[in-house]
């Protein structure tokens, strides 16, 4: 049995600029977070993220690593707009793929059934079509004759995403009550990393949740790496909700280049050990604040 | 109808639950997916009353079977919608969504994704989301808790919901289930059931002039000379339902403040 246990940054020195990166999760809402920060740290850039965007848009966005982004939309749920993800279409950062929901989630089983394309009805009359050029539309080839989307599969160089439990092999668990897209996102990608809040050996995985729980298979994981609070600020359930404290924090600080420059410093210039102490001592603070 | 609950006692906030409600009626065993809040008071407010057979999400991943407060849990799942399940449920058809819009023109296109030019917007928002999806498979509403000329505009800079003009452009493909059904605002109710399928209003709130509406949006509206009719009040049922059971903290007035007679 191939032991695939990683740290986060093993997966990253696996990675390359210029690559097209999936990101699992969804909004605010279990991101790879710990992974995203390893990238951060690292020199990668140039890169094509394909992500229901939350803060990984956005903290990649800030950090300038992203040339084209393909999404349905980017948001925090509790704060509707992503800052960064904001500032930077406002100043033309980076390229933009615009998709519908449907359209992206489509895209990503087509990539996984190793299909060029999937028809959909989302698109037509839409300015989706008319700001990617590059989608066309498929006629039936039954009686009906109907012209569809003929959405393309969004193949990824590699796909980075965050679970309750894995085990060391790769088989990777949800416990909370939405998989998302992230079992899609395994399956699109040539190579796939999965973190997770523990490790744990298989008898622990049948034990936590019904089969149905277990998400990714370790036949599309190329790495797994132990990541407690790996989701953090967004949310993990049921291990954990999102830190709306540490979010809105993140927010105020995002709308001022000063204020973005200090929280980069204070959260984000250490290692992962660093990041969670730096979160222990807001939380002290900000619960000090509301006694 | 009765009188006990009398327009003078009626917030503006609720006669706009009670115009979204009004979106479900009849609409049988469908999901009733709102966007915002007295959307989301609407549908539960149908739901408990003219409309039991609707289903209703926690806004998360479950099938409520109760009808929970917005933003509280369920007590009951009577089954599991993960984004995946949603969005192919959008294409079986059997979903009534009421989306928002930051944009919405006389034939209905929405734009929830940015404005100004798409290349580098001047206020980028949101993003299509599910808009292009939904207006093609479903029968989709529009809730704008500010009627201005800034939201009711002559053009859409982004079409992200499709309206009754492009769908008609895009072919049979793209009307084949197109249904734009209404708009409601916090100035009216407004609807497509005209021969060339723009917008006209089908009632205002009460204490809204046409002349008010009008001024409060960016191109002609039909029906804005005339008889307009008023929208219904909530009746007393209703009202006690909305404020003691489902809206007890008063979230609605958040949304639509409460104006002067």
């Amino acid at each position: 049995m191939s032991d695939k246990t990683m740290t986060a940054d093993g997966v990253v020195a696996r990675l390359a600029s210029g690559m097209t990166i999936g990101i699992g999760g969804w909004g605010s809402r279990r991101k790879p977070m710990a992974l995203v920060r390893a990238l951060l740290r690292s020199p990668l850039t140039d890169l094509t993220i394909v992500s229901c965007g939350g803060p990984d848009v956005g903290l990649l966005a800030a950090a300038g690593r992203i040339r084209r982004l393909v999404t349905p939309f980017v948001t925090l749920d509790s704060v509707p707009l992503e800052p960064h993800f904001r500032a930077a279409r406002e100043r033309g950062a980076f390229a933009l793929t615009e998709l519908d929901e449907a359209m992206f989630m489509w895209g990503l089983t087509a990539a996984g059934q190793r299909l060029p394309f999937l028809p959909v009805r989302a698109g037509p009359g839409s300015d989706v079509m008319r700001v990617n050029p590059h989608i066309r539309t498929v006629t039936s080839p039954y009686a009906d004759g109907e012209e569809l989307a003929a959405v393309p599969a969004l193949r990824l160089d590699a796909a980075l995403v965050h679970l309750n439990r894995a085990d060391a092999r790769g088989n990777g668990q949800y416990l909370g009550p939405d998989p998302y897209f992230d079992d899609l996102f395994c399956e699109a990608a040539d190579a796939a990393y999965v973190s997770c809040e523990r490790i744990v050996d298989g008898a622990e995985l049948s034990r936590a949740g019904g089969p149905q729980t277990l998400l990714v298979s370790r036949m599309f994981v190329s790495g797994v790496v132990e990541a407690p609070h790996g989701a953090h600020f967004t949310s993990c359930a049921p291990d954990y909700g999102r830190d709306e404290a540490f979010q809105r924090a993140y927010v105020r600080a995002a709308a001022e280049p000063d204020a973005w420059a200090a929280f980069a410093k204070r959260f984000l210039s250490g290692d992962e050990d660093d990041y969670r102490a730096a979160v222990a001592a807001f939380a002290e603070e900000t619960a000090g604040e509301h006694a | 109808m009765t009188a006990e609950a009398g327009p003078m006692t009626v917030t503006r906030a609720e006669y706009c639950v009670v115009a979204c409600a009004e979106a479900w009626r009849g609409a049988g065993e469908v999901l009733a997916s709102p966007m915002g809040t007295v959307p989301a008071l609407g549908a539960r407010l149908a739901k408990l009353t003219f409309s039991p057979d609707l289903l209703l999400t926690d806004g998360e991943a479950l099938l409520v079977g109760d009808a929970p407060e917005p933003g509280n849990g369920a007590a009951v799942a009577e089954g599991w919608l993960p984004y995946r399940r949603h969005l192919a449920l959008v294409a079986t058809g059997r979903r009534h969504v009421m989306m928002g819009a930051s944009q919405i023109d006389r034939y209905g296109n929405q734009n929830i994704s940015c404005v100004g030019d798409w290349a580098r917007p001047s206020r980028q928002l949101l993003g299509v989301r599910g808009a292009p999806v939904n207006t093609l498979n479903n029968p989709t509403s529009y809730w704008v808790p500010r009627h201005s000329p800034r939201t009711f505009v002559a053009r859409v800079d982004m079409v992200c919901g499709v309206g009754y003009d492009r769908a008609a452009a895009a072919g049979p493909s793209a009307t084949r289930y197109h249904d734009v059904r209404e708009v409601v605002s916090n100035l009216g109710v407004f609807d497509f059931d005209t021969p060339d399928r723009t917008m006209r209003i089908r009632s205002l709130h009460p204490g809204v002039r046409p002349a008010d509406v009008r001024e409060a949006t960016g191109f002609p509206l039909r029906g804005a000379d005339g008889g307009v009719p008023e929208t219904r009040a909530p009746d007393p049922a209703e009202l006690r339902l909305l404020r003691e059971v489902l809206d007890p903290g008063g979230l609605r007035d958040r949304e639509v403040p409460p104006c002067g007679p």
